[in-house]
């Protein structure tokens, strides 16, 4: 291996690893304020990959018709659980938000797209429609069962991400896309050719992890989030509904996972079900970080992109393999050196 | 229900299997077939996640490493299927060795995503490696001979299948019941529970690691033989994650339910194939696995519990006779009264800055009651702990009997003859009072996984049986043996703990505030209980709060201010010291 082909591999996975890194900054989010391993992150990057790729074709993405679905059941469900508490007052506010605010987004972005609009407003189309996706799965499935173990929670997101994928199959069909390059902009670095979409990659991942400490430093609602990572019951007690920080989380991660989703969609062609790998790579950086630390979880996010960027310059069967079991030492550090109370499971 | 009635249910449910196949259609009996190979995964689970809590999401690839393995040896060398079970086997049990003793050192969750890593890494190799067909698998496989009949239809390997799962049910029941599972019963409570019962958990979890790993390797080998092609496809991710799910379905930790749930799991499978395009056309293959996983989310969200639990609750009690007398386990040595039993000297245990437990030294001679006692925050637990070997002193040596254990584990610590109860009570509360006591003489008693499973235990289990029922009454708990654990109230739980740590037979009991949280009544009773324990002579050193409590009990008493010892002495000496004074109720000026 010559220093340029080092180079290039380096670059390469420093551009994958950006990608990698804003789907694990969400996991990590998700992870402190709802301790829900959130696998189907991937799938959220790939559903908004393949839904940017409908709108470039001018189709209406599955997306939308998931989006609708996913709200009725939400609405139904709250409705039910608001009955059963005897709550039915706040049936509206649990209408606009569960049914008609999913709704509108999905309207307005059909009206929109029959305007054949520009790229810029495609993208914000994307991300719109799937960043409802995930607050409503919170919704439905990890809700009922906020207060189980991490353990069931986890055997849940897994669970939930086979069920996106038979979804996104569905939704998506079987063929693979890649959109059109954001960029045609290239540079010389060094003697080493870097593409714009590169620049593009690691100039978002940076303004987003940027834009996430400014909101969780400087807002009210960035401190309640923290603060129902640190301590459920006690931000409960303070006026912070666990629910609401939660759902917030959902959202930001959402919109951090499909913007990678976009960024990643021209470099390498996206299935319906590539997000499971980008989730699990996202992952395995989100674990480094120990799942709680979000410049810990870029770092190794990064980390896994180079090894895998090299890797598969050794061995392209074997790249996956070999990430995979890197993990094993990693869990093996990170649970050295985090400090475990006495875990007793649940009968 | 007695033990004849439940005898007579599974000569009944053994004799339906063996009939079955003369009355069934042959799809039917394909279905039976395949619902026999995912039980034996689907049991192995239940051990290691419904009974040893581990849960693991990569038992597919353990299929696929021994279906792999004799595919290898059978199709692409040309030797007996024989071989190739023996060399499924011995390889799948290497590798979860090899795993387990590199993972299961891991905690909560953390575990548990090793299993995806491994599961996934493992399942890659198959499709990617050179010699293994990659994705388009082996194909003409032989089929399994006994003598010169080749099993080649479903009818045939039907016996086969349906054979090996009846005798792994029964081993599976008799280690269960055995040492060794009683042991493995015990890990859901938690390292510290299981440690100071003189039990190696890494080794008991090692153990029920590769006895899943096993029963995965016979299923693997099973259906290699069977459907005789092999591919990627049925040993990845979403398999394993359905093996859980059948597990979990069934009623993780029962054995039987490993075999309702893959049967559950694999008629539900099979009817979605055949009604979901009725529903949508075309679109079925893609339905199914969203079915299927909104099921599975659909059940652990409402019922964890899975069926055969659910369905065993509303059955009769069984009735079970009481131990009858046997002969005792081996004692062990006891020192003479009044010798030097415990020797603590300059111990010293910090935490970053803090010096929770500093320069303290004292000792415990046989025979008495001695007391730690002081304020909160005075390190008391902190020097229980070191006593206990759940923390390690940073300076100070710590002998027991003559012998250093200042670094011994927590399970070697328990085996020396110090047993301990906890402050929190740690009980199995699905366990039986019986069961509980009988967890106390792991360390005393030999019997492992192959005189568990084939029953050659019997005299050591009578032996243990009588001992726990001893103790039970010994402490006054003997009239309800089977009672379950979590069905006493808190005083009787902190009891049941003493008869487990008598049933070591111990030479020090070490009592972590046992009087936290008692009514009068129960700490009166507590406090005659110990007292009595005084009169057979065993050594008691008690870590309580309670002044009322110890004053009237104990021989001699150690104060602890800050970390360090403020004074010693027999407690109305203690009573009338200032500095004790000054301590709890900040000064007497």
């Amino acid at each position: 291996m010559t220093s340029d082909i080092a180079a290039i591999l380096a670059i390469d996975g420093i551009a994958t690893g950006a990608v990698y890194a804003l789907v694990a900054i969400g996991t990590v989010l998700i992870f402190t304020v709802t301790r829900v391993i959130f696998i189907p992150f991937g799938d959220i990057a790939a559903f908004t990959a393949l839904t940017l790729a409908a709108l470039d074709a001018k189709r209406f993405p599955g997306t939308g018709a998931l989006v609708v679905i996913l709200a009725c059941l939400a609405t139904l469900i709250e409705i039910t659980s608001l009955a059963r508490s005897g709550e039915l007052r706040l049936l509206p506010r649990a209408l606009s938000f569960y049914l008609l605010l999913p709704l509108a987004v999905v309207g307005a972005a059909w009206l929109v797209m029959r305007m054949d609009p520009p790229l810029a407003v495609r993208l914000v189309l994307a991300l719109m429609l799937t960043m409802p996706i995930s607050p409503l799965l919170d919704r439905i499935v990890f809700r009922p069962i906020a207060d189980g173990t991490v353990l069931l929670l986890l055997t849940v997101s897994v669970a939930l991400h086979f069920a996106l994928v038979g979804l996104g199959l569905l939704f998506f069909g079987p063929e693979g896309v890649r959109t059109e390059p954001l960029t045609s902009f290239s540079t010389v670095f060094a003697g080493v050719l870097i593409s714009g979409q590169t620049l593009l990659i690691v100039i978002a991942a940076l303004v987003f992890s940027g834009l996430l400490f400014l909101f969780f430093d400087f807002t009210l609602v960035g401190k309640s989030l923290r603060a129902t990572a640190v301590n459920r019951t006690g931000s409960r007690l303070m006026g912070i509904r666990p629910e609401r920080a939660g759902t917030i989380a959902y959202l930001l991660g959402s919109l951090m996972a499909g913007v990678s989703g976009i960024l990643i969609a021209p470099v390498n062609t996206v299935f319906y079900d590539s997000g499971f790998l980008i989730g699990l790579k996202a992952f395995v950086g989100a674990i480094v970080g120990g799942m709680t630390s979000y410049p810990g979880a870029a770092i190794g996010a990064v980390g896994v992109g180079i090894l895998e960027s090299f890797a598969s310059f050794e061995s392209s069967a074997l790249k996956d393999v070999i990430v995979f079991s890197l993990l094993i030492p990693i869990l093996i550090w990170r649970s050295l050196a985090s400090l475990h109370s006495e875990e007793e499971i649940e009968e | 229900m007695t033990r004849l009635h439940i005898q007579f249910a599974a000569a009944a449910a053994v004799l339906c299997l063996a009939v079955a196949p003369f009355v069934l259609s042959p799809f039917s009996i394909t279905l039976m077939n395949y619902i026999g190979i995912y039980s034996l995964v689907a049991i192995g689970l239940a051990l290691l996640t419904g009974v040893g809590g581990i849960v693991s999401f990569g038992q597919a690839a353990f299929v696929g490493v021994a279906a792999y393995a004799t595919a290898w040896v059978s199709a692409l060398n040309g030797h007996s299927p024989w071989l190739g079970l023996l060399f499924g086997v011995a390889l799948t049990c290497g590798v979860a060795t090899i795993l387990g003793l590199v993972t299961l050192r891991l905690q909560g969750h953390f575990l548990s995503l090793s299993t995806v890593a491994w599961g996934l890494a493992i399942g890659f190799l198959f499709g990617n490696v050179e010699g293994l067909g990659r994705f388009n698998g082996i194909s003409s496989i032989p089929p399994i001979s006994l003598g010169s009949l080749a099993l080649v239809s479903s009818k045939q390997i039907y016996f086969l299948i349906w054979g090996i799962v009846t005798v792994i049910l029964f081993l599976g029941y008799n280690v269960l019941d055995s040492r060794l599972g009683r042991a493995m019963r015990a890990l859901r409570g938690g390292n510290t529970l299981v440690e100071s019962l003189g039990i190696n958990a890494f080794r008991i979890k090692l153990v029920t690691f590769v006895i899943a790993a096993f029963l995965a390797s016979l299923s693997g080998w099973l259906y290699a033989h069977m459907s005789r092609f092999i591919s990627p496809g049925p040993f990845d991710a979403g398999m394993g994650i359905e093996y859980l799910m059948m597990s979990m379905v069934g009623g993780a930790g029962s054995l039987l339910g490993g075999v309702v749930g893959a049967a559950v799991v694999t008629l539900l499978k099979n009817s979605v194939q055949d009604y979901l395009p009725l529903i949508a056309k075309g679109a079925s293959g893609q339905l199914e696995i969203v079915a299927f996983s909104a099921l599975f989310i659909l059940f652990l969200q409402w019922a964890r519990q899975g069926i055969v639990p659910f369905v065993a609750r509303s059955l009769p009690k069984t009735r079970r006779a009481r131990p009858q007398p046997a002969p005792p386990l081996p004692r062990r040595a006891q020192l003479a009264p009044g010798e030097l039993l415990l020797k603590v000297d300059g111990a010293e245990r910090r935490f970053g800055g803090l010096v929770a437990v500093n320069n303290v030294s004292f000792e415990v001679r046989s025979g008495e009651i001695l007391a730690v006692i002081g304020p909160n925050g005075a390190g008391k637990s902190t020097m229980f702990n070191c006593l206990t070997g759940a923390l390690r002193v940073n300076k100070g040596d710590i002998v027991f009997a003559g012998r250093p254990i200042t670094r011994e584990a927590q399970s070697r610590i328990a085996k020396a003859g110090i047993a301990r109860t906890f402050q929190h009570v740690k009980l199995r509360p699905r366990m039986s009072l019986l069961e509980n006591v009988m967890l106390g003489t792991y360390a005393r008693t030999r019997a492992g996984l192959f005189a568990g499973a084939f029953r050659v235990n019997r005299r050591e289990e009578a032996s243990v049986r009588h001992e726990a029922l001893m103790q039970l009454e010994r402490v006054g708990l003997g009239e309800k043996p089977f009672e379950l654990a979590g069905n006493l109230p808190l005083g009787n739980q902190r009891i049941l703990e003493i008869a487990r740590a008598l049933a070591a037979d111990p030479t020090l009991l070490v009592l972590d505030e046992p009087a936290a949280g008692l009514r009068r009544q129960e700490k009166l009773r507590l406090a005659e209980l110990l007292r009595s324990l005084r009169a057979d002579h065993l050594t008691i050193l008690i870590v309580e709060h309670d002044m009322e409590f110890v004053m009237s009990l104990v021989d001699r008493i150690v104060v602890l201010d800050f970390g360090s010892k403020l004074c010693e002495g027999a407690p109305a000496a203690i009573r009338s010291d200032e500095r004790v004074q000054e301590a709890y109720l900040g000064g007497v000026a």
